[in-house]
């Protein structure tokens, strides 16, 4: 029956993006039109052939780990390509000479510079995430997942999303908001997407079996539902043209800076913080084979942490036309938030205690304590930045590219590696990962690249905030911009090659997975059957 | 059958909270006290902190903090600090003959004109001119540190040029000259011998007989701005052809380029964006850098 609705539908859009196509106003908008014409147009083919097939019922008593298992190989894929491009700009922006003439408008930093943080962050870590929720909804809640093919149809979706961002980010298409770059259109798609992801995985928590709702999903759902409402407010905007890509912001001046910063500290605050944080309380506990150190904490970090969260997006706006009582409103709030922040690394960290022993022979859970590690740092960093008087010499400078970093490197990717390494010979049913020995190599290959990182941006961040405020005695400016840009090159270089590090390690994990599934000895499966009550 | 095997639990481990989640369960440890207390003491700091600095949002305006603090006030006091510390120099440097302002002559005012010239230098200057003033060869941006100026190298010469700049189309009294376009004046064989003898009158590799013929044609077209002896003439900003210092190159392609088609840069006019004081204290410090006449 669903059949009949689904065909109209996808014929409809087909059509509908042909005359879209036709009438475009600019080069990315029709390109974007003729991609969505030919995904609606072949699944509406592949649907016609299936209309009326006899269905196969779905196995009740089986978790549903397809999406989960293409969520996995996707979050390797996005990383690779997100951590490539990463390290192209990092180099681009040492030897401009890699602006390469030929490629213009189309490789210049400018337009790779979001393509690389949205690979990472939505392509690499939403997949991940998605991996996560889809896996640990079904395990803690002891359900097959809610929706049948809708996690299919959130995953292939997500994926279309991205596709669509980052061929416009290349064809120069952009909102020109941080990390909300895409344009109206795929804007709305993605608002759809998300709410079938809200869907599946609040369906999935309405089904369990278990009394309570573990630790790990409050994290996920608060992810969830704060990013879809993040989303929505922040990307509020009206077409130019409904043939155009472009689009007019409904919120202007300094509240639409506002509003900006609210949802890109909120975009760190609870999709990398507090949906990574979920990833953790399952796998850390898994990995470890070692209860959770305190429920008590749990709760109190997970309230304190989302409540304060929220707030905290002004200290990116110190010292601009936001007024004062927000910027404090603003650092206030972000140090408040240190310690919630720290229980997730607490609860993490303390989890080992009786497996400590672990860490000599296991470089997967060497990856999550190191990730924890650096979840700390950071969380310790990003308050004291907040404060203004810090902020005045760490803002505009690298210090704020090498602060992400080491979370984003060194939390969400490490955090994710372990999960992956978990992950694979569960999926696929092997006894264990190819090879320990290359998760070691890629362990140090990833924690040296991070600490070349960091460290680099700390020196040229200092540094150049440093020389940006050097006046005289009487007043006049030392330095000018281009001093710093020539003083900063040899830390340029350092951080790519940290960069590198980093890519060569996520080289090595795929490797060592694709050998995993393709020749890891087969075991029974003991990983997909629904638990009987 | 699944692998939902509990968490291993030791002998000595506290009590779980009971509930059991695909194997994993939880202590029910208590809140780990140093981290409540500093809880506690960052909520107690947030109180205090936002009855101090301005915070909160109230009907018509904000708290405005015990303090009395506000960015723009200590940016603005910052300002009025150093204005007035140099309100004196600003002053003097405004109404004093430029020639006058020697390191001999009057150090702490020469000594303030270098030092806020090479600030307004390095911010408005380097971005064409180089970092270091050396201009860019061959690419139309001169060199500020050799003796060849296009429009005069004197003190008052360099001041007149950074208020008011070169081609800028709305101040009467910038600079303004264009070269002819020759392309379509001479023939090509004209442009050839006269390309030649400037090759040949810079001391590079020319043709003898093209450089011979071409003196002619110099003299014809050419003279009439960059001078019989092609040693260029200030008032009009023709540059000197025989000393090897280009403006846009000196092979025989980038001068046929320049005869044809003609080439002349644009500077902006500084008066309307910088005050009289760091124009004046601009020219004394690019008079400084060598060049200077």
């Amino acid at each position: 029956m669903l059949d009949y609705v689904k065909l109209p539908i996808l014929g409809l859009i087909a059509v509908l993006s042909a005359i879209a196509a036709n009438y475009g106003l600019d080069f990315a908008y029709k390109v974007h039109a003729i991609l969505i014409m030919l995904v609606a147009g072949g699944l509406f083919l592949w649907e016609l052939r299936r209309t009326g097939e006899p269905k196969v019922p779905a196995p009740e008593g089986e978790y549903m780990d397809g999406p989960v298992k293409a969520a996995a190989i996707a979050t390797v894929f996005w990383g690779c390509t997100g951590f490539l491009v990463g390290v192209f700009i990092a180099f681009q922006l040492a030897f401009p000479v890699l602006n390469f003439e030929w490629a213009q408008p189309y490789l210049n930093f400018g337009r790779l510079r979001p393509l690389h943080t949205s690979a990472v962050i939505f392509a690499f870590g939403g997949n991940g995430l998605i991996a996560a929720s889809f896996y640990i909804s079904q395990r803690t809640s002891a359900v097959r997942m809610w929706g049948g093919n809708l996690a299919w149809f959130v995953f292939w979706g997500y994926q279309l999303f991205i596709v669509l961002a980052a061929t416009g980010y290349v064809l120069g298409v952009t909102q020109g908001q941080e990390y909300a770059e895409p344009e109206w259109y795929v804007d709305i798609w993605l608002t759809i997407v998300w709410l079938a992801f809200l869907a599946v995985y609040l369906g999935t928590l309405l089904n369990r079996k278990e009394p309570h709702i573990y630790v790990a999903n409050w994290f996920l759902l608060s992810f969830i539902i704060t990013v879809a409402m993040l989303h929505v407010v922040n990307n509020l905007s009206i077409p130019v043209s409904i043939y155009g890509s472009r689009s007019v912001q409904v919120f202007s001046g300094v509240q639409n800076a506002m509003i900006q910063w609210w949802y890109g500290h909120n975009a760190v605050g609870f999709f990398l913080t507090a949906g990574f944080l979920g990833m953790m309380y399952y796998f850390v506990p898994k990995q470890a084979n070692r209860p959770v150190y305190s429920y008590k904490l749990s709760i109190i970090h997970f309230w304190a942490l989302i409540f304060l969260y929220i707030w905290a997006g002004p200290h990116h706006l110190h010292y601009t036309a936001l007024p004062d009582w927000a910027g404090t409103l603003g650092m206030v709030f972000s140090i408040v938030l240190w310690m919630p922040s720290w229980g997730g690394m607490i609860n993490g960290l303390m989890t080992l205690q009786g497996a400590w022993d672990k860490l000599r022979t296991d470089p997967i859970l060497r990856m999550m304590v190191t990730s924890l590690a650096f979840y700390g740092m950071s969380t310790f960093e990003g308050p004291m930045m907040s404060i203004r008087a810090v902020n005045s010499l760490s803002h505009y400078t690298d210090w704020t590219i090498g602060h992400v970093h080491s979370g984003a490197l060194g939390w969400n990717g490490m955090i994710t590696f372990g999960m992956l390494y978990y992950l694979f010979p569960k999926l696929w049913n092997r006894k264990a990962l190819y090879s320990i020995r290359a998760v070691s190599w890629h362990f140090w290959l990833a924690t040296i690249g991070i600490v070349l990182y960091a460290s680099s941006m700390w020196v040229t961040g200092i540094m150049e905030g440093l020389m940006w405020r050097e006046v005289d005695a009487q007043g006049f400016l030392v330095n000018s911009f281009a001093d710093t840009v020539e003083a900063k090159l040899p830390m340029y270089v350092v951080r790519g090659l940290g960069g590198t590090m980093f890519l060569a390690g996520a080289l090595v994990m795929a490797w060592n997975l694709w050998m995993t599934v393709r020749s890891g000895e087969a075991v029974a499966d003991t990983n997909s059957a629904v638990p009987a009550e | 059958m699944t692998d939902q095997k509990e968490t291993n639990l030791l002998p000595d481990d506290p009590e779980t909270t009971g509930h059991s989640w695909d194997g994993i369960q939880e202590f029910n440890n208590p809140l780990p006290r140093w981290w409540l207390w500093c809880f506690y003491i960052s909520i107690v700091w947030g109180v205090i902190y936002t009855i101090a600095y301005p915070a909160w949002p109230m009907i018509s305006g904000a708290t405005p903090g015990l303090l009395g603090y506000s960015s723009r006030a200590l940016v603005a006091e910052d300002i009025a600090h150093y204005d007035a510390l140099n309100a004196d120099l600003r002053t003097q440097i405004t109404e004093v003959e430029l020639t006058a302002v020697t390191r001999d002559n009057m150090p702490e005012l020469y000594n303030f004109a270098i030092q806020g010239g090479a600030a307004t230098f390095a911010t408005w200057c380097s971005q064409c001119h180089g970092r270091g003033a050396n201009g860019v060869q061959a690419a139309g941006y001169p060199s500020l540190l050799d003796d060849d100026w296009l429009w005069g190298g004197s003190v008052e010469e360099i001041e007149a040029t950074i208020a008011h700049g070169i081609r800028t189309e709305d101040d009467p009294d910038t600079h303004w000259s264009e070269m002819t376009a020759f392309e379509g004046f001479l023939s090509d064989e004209e442009i050839g011998q006269v390309v030649n003898y400037v090759r040949r009158i810079s001391d590079q590799e020319a043709d003898a007989t093209l450089a011979a013929a071409g003196e002619n044609v110099f003299l014809d077209n050419c003279a009439a701005c960059h001078g019989d002896d092609a040693m260029g003439d200030r008032v009009l900003g023709a540059p000197n052809l025989t000393d090897r210092i280009w403006l846009f190159g000196g092979s025989a392609a980038a001068i046929e380029e320049i005869v044809r088609n003609s080439r002349f840069g644009v500077m902006p006019a500084w008066s309307g964006r910088l005050s009289d004081a760091e124009v004046r204290a601009t020219a004394i410090y690019v008079h400084s850098l060598g060049g200077g006449e």
